[in-house]
């Protein structure tokens, strides 16, 4: 016998604890009561299912068993009639007739969750609540895990959630899924969230914080969830296309000492193959989607193309720099930022030479938003050096070094300053 | 993580026996329920080892072996892969599976090894090098 019957438990619960809490929403209308029953289900669960045994429907068991919670709060407390007049006549049917887990386990709660999902990522609530309350209703993440994968302290993330609920009952909102104009709009917000957490995994090079992949490893299970139910939206599978194709390199990112290994220095055998394959897929879908009707690529799909060709080269030489110019374009042109510029100044660097690239370098020289941006010198001193100006490559790898805060970018800038002169 | 489900091959799937209508039905809603769940990345049903070969290795010599191959039990018919919070809830999960054959079937969970399990050392490097070589630059 391997499995702990608490392991066991715990597992299940997170399996079914956001379908559990989306249907009881459907009853409560409140996000913190379908909690509360959720979580009493689960208690119920783990005072029975220990000494009897794991029912063979643990799903449908929970289910029916938070309903029954919710009545009985209902008849305690009088609270909001006809939903409960409603679940009342459910759980009578229910109890006259043998019990059907089938049934139960079968209701389609695709349209619960996503409502959740809309529910969670609510501009009423700032982004912070959003991904605390994502991570914890969708992702079943405990208020511990959550501040322990963005390093704050645990009353922090508890506080942030209990605010969020109560903001969301006292502003009314509406447990529903947004349609036309609002649609896309509340559904930029919902991936945003998304995105957001996946960079918190994404961007920490150390890897002492055993959560940080994991949160990576949620906002990308969150995103195959939301591709399944929202289907049609052609930025949901450029968001998970993105999210795959970047995770595919999440190993070969780093060297031994937590170094970061740039894109073209990368060993690419260990680029997780499994993953591109799926990424391409998800950029298919994508383009499936945005043909009905006809929708240009929004900035999701974009940066997942330019991922895309990177993933398609199996050594840095096949790299389609063309391609990539033209992409950076279209997104320059969607959402137009000297940042988009600068990449796209590197790609052209890559296609027709560093003197083509130094070109539009020097045109984005007095762009106020990269005065700042240490990226903008390191970019032309890199341009510079590989003209052969030593002098010039020399100094803007120095500038680059002073102008970052970040230890290790200094100390590789520091290090390319040394190299230009050699 | 990651894991492997193994299918176990039996007498029928040996046989080149397809699955009967109602088994491929099940067997398409839970796969479903798992796509739904975000957490299945691939899967696939192998055919009877009498189309499979194996390649044994003593020393220098490769032998090229033909199947059928006799230890039904042991043989695989299939494969999930799944990437799940834990081992539990891969258990949990496949609880759920229909039963892949009409006789006993049986399930092997096995979690891969991640990558960062191995030191990135000469043999992935190497590994690398060879793979560019093939490729021509």
């Amino acid at each position: 016998m391997a499995a702990d019957p608490h392991r066991s438990i715990a597992a299940l619960f997170s399996i079914e604890r956001p379908k559990l809490i989306a249907s009881l929403m459907r009853i409560t209308r409140d996000v913190g009561m379908a909690e509360e029953f959720a979580q009493d289900a689960f208690e119920a669960a783990l005072a029975d299912w220990p000494g009897k045994g794991i029912p063979e429907k643990p799903g449908a068991w929970l289910m029916l068993t938070a309903k029954r919670k919710a009545l009985d709060a209902h008849r305690r407390k009088q609270v909001a009639a006809t939903k409960y007049d409603e679940l009342g006549r459910e759980l009578r049917e229910t109890e006259e007739t043998p019990p059907d887990f089938d049934s139960a386990l079968d209701d389609d709660i695709g349209d619960d969750l996503l409502r959740l999902i809309f529910t969670a990522c609510h501009p009423a609530l700032s982004q912070e609540a959003r991904v605390a309350l994502t991570l914890r209703l969708l992702g079943g993440l405990t208020t511990h895990e959550i501040a322990r994968a963005f390093i704050v302290p645990e009353p922090t993330i508890a506080q942030r959630i209990v605010r969020a609920k109560k903001t969301l009952s006292e502003r009314k909102v509406a447990y529903e899924v947004p349609h036309g104009e609002e649609l896309s709009e509340r559904l930029a917000t919902v991936l945003e969230v998304i995105y957001l957490i996946f960079n918190e995994g994404y961007a920490a090079t150390s890897g002492e914080n055993w959560m940080r992949p994991e949160l990576c490893e949620e906002a990308l299970r969150l995103g195959r969830v939301l591709a399944e139910l929202a289907k049609d939206e052609p930025e949901v599978h450029g968001l998970v296309a993105l999210m795959e194709l970047q995770m595919s390199r999440f190993k070969a990112r780093t060297d031994a000492k937590g170094e970061a290994i740039l894109l073209l220095d990368q060993n690419r055998a260990r680029w997780d193959r499994l993953l591109i394959t799926r990424g391409l897929a998800a950029i298919a879908r994508a383009h499936e989607a945005c043909a009905k009707p006809s929708r240009l690529p929004g900035s999701y799909l974009l940066q997942a193309e330019l991922a895309a060709c990177h993933a398609r080269a199996n050594t840095p030489g096949e790299t389609d720099w063309a391609k990539i110019v033209g992409i950076y374009g279209a997104l320059g042109a969607l959402m137009p930022s000297p940042v988009i510029d600068l990449n796209r100044a590197v790609a052209l660097g890559m296609l027709m030479g560093p003197q083509a690239g130094l070109e539009i370098v020097d045109g984005l020289a007095n762009e106020p938003s990269l005065k700042h941006y240490y990226l903008l010198p390191a970019v032309r001193g890199d341009l510079l050096a590989k003209l052969g100006r030593k002098e010039e490559a020399r100094a803007e790898f120095e500038r680059a070094a002073a102008m970052t805060q970040n230890e290790r970018e200094r100390a590789v800038m520091l290090r390319r300053a040394l190299l230009a002169l050699s | 993580m990651r894991v492997m489900v193994i299918v176990k091959a039996s007498k029928d799937s040996e046989a080149g026996v397809m699955p009967s209508e109602e088994l491929l039905t099940a067997m398409g809603k839970f796969n479903e329920e798992m796509v739904k769940a975000g957490i299945m990345l691939d899967g696939n049903g192998l055919k009877p080892t009498s189309k499979g070969v194996r390649l044994t290795f003593d020393g220098n010599k490769r032998t090229v072996v033909d199947g059928p191959f006799t230890e039904t039990k042991e043989l695989i018919a299939g494969y999930w892969l799944l990437q799940v919070k834990s081992l539990e809830e891969a258990i949990e999960w496949m609880k759920r599976c229909p039963n892949p054959h009409n006789d006993g079937g049986e399930l092997e969970i096995r979690p891969l090894y991640e990558l960062e399990d191995f030191a990135p050392g000469e043999g992935i490097r190497i590994h690398e090098k060879l793979r560019d070589e093939l490729k021509g630059k």
